[in-house]
């Protein structure tokens, strides 16, 4: 019986914890779950098997609450707009939540009920291998030794191009190949980190604690699965 | 909030029986050394030249000069391999990094006043 291996988490921030052995590791703390089992996708239905999870619960529109807003009557970010209520009204009647994703079913273990809440300490024990995944910090319109790690020019002997492209290529075909690495933008990409290590769990507060670093700033959403 | 949980994951490991000490303070630092399968504790002494806060991998140097060559060690003072930190001498120093003790030669290399004289 297929079981869903992984869950979705926030990024705390980096620290160092010290081994037993009294080795210190750089550490990233993530606050992972406890998800939701939103909806159960089927061969039947859907074409594949899946799960999706959700994190972090949404409040119910204040527009339906009849709670006076401001002039611009705007909705917050935090409330849940009517198609996502009906989302979760067809499937369950679950709390809404901010967050959804879906994750295949896979491996060996008991497949979580419809509307059950997923834990870090059930899904993952220390030393298990992970992989995390998450976007990327945005760097913005970055040139090529940012991007793309070239080496640049000179900073002396008169030089007057430091940071720049030397080349776009060979002269010979009279033209830049495709692909050719430019300046452009960078970051805010999706990124998966493998090969993590699960140093700690922290079954209390919901805390995964991963050898390493993970992609993204603190408080960003994460993917975090067994390795595969 | 995220601060909080950071250092709830920090809590178990930080050290709370340190003594009260800074640069120009003369130390002896017993370090838990490892050889093979046997452990052992190294003591070493010098002056405190720096500390660098940065929470749980907060940072000490000592520096000792022996036969003339000096020796810097940086230490994790939260590090369950250093066994106990002893304060021989406190120091009265106007710095917070005592790099110019470098470049000093002699018995200048290790003069520093003690508090309160």
């Amino acid at each position: 019986m297929p079981t869903v291996n992984g869950l979705l988490g926030r990024k705390v921030g980096m620290t160092t914890i010290f081994t037993d052995a009294g080795n210190a590791v750089p550490v990233t703390v993530i606050e992972c779950g406890p998800c939701s089992v939103v909806q159960r996708k089927t061969v039947e239905k859907d074409g594949y098997e899946a799960v999706q999870l959700g994190l972090g619960e949404l409040k119910a529109s204040r527009r339906d609450n009849k709670v006076a807003r401001g002039a611009t009557g705007r909705r917050g970010r935090g409330e849940a707009n009517k198609p996502a209520r009906g989302h979760f009204e067809k499937n369950g009647g679950a709390t809404p939540m901010r967050h959804l994703a879906e994750f295949r079913l896979s491996g060996e273990g008991d497949e979580p009920a419809a509307g059950s809440s997923l834990t870090v300490d059930a899904m993952f024990k220390a030393g298990d291998a992970i992989q995390v995944q998450g976007t990327s910090k945005g760097r913005g319109f970055a040139g090529v030794m940012k991007r793309h790690n070239f080496s640049g020019q000179g900073a002396s002997h008169g030089a007057k191009i430091h940071r720049k492209a030397a080349s776009g290529g060979a002269t010979d075909p009279a033209r830049t190949f495709p692909g050719a690495r430019r300046p452009g933008h960078m970051g805010a990409e999706l990124v998966t980190q493998r090969g993590l290590k699960v140093v700690e769990v922290d079954a209390g507060r919901n805390l995964l604690v991963v050898n390493g670093a993970v992609p993204g700033a603190p408080g960003g959403l994460l993917r975090i699965e067994k390795a595969t | 909030m995220n601060q909080n949980l950071l250092r709830a994951v920090e809590e178990r490991h930080v050290k709370s029986d340190l003594p009260d000490f800074g640069p120009g303070d003369t130390l002896r630092v017993q370090v838990k050394v490892v050889e093979g399968n046997r452990e052992r504790v190294q003591a070493f002494e010098g002056t405190c030249t720096a500390r660098s806060n940065a929470g749980l991998s907060q940072t000490f140097t000592v520096r000792r000069v022996a036969q003339g060559i000096g020796i810097e060690r940086t230490f994790l003072l939260h590090s369950p391999r250093l066994e106990r930190i002893e304060v021989r001498r406190q120091g009265k120093v106007r710095r917070a990094k005592l790099y110019y003790l470098r470049g000093r030669i002699g018995s200048k290399a290790l003069r520093i006043k003690e508090k309160g004289s």
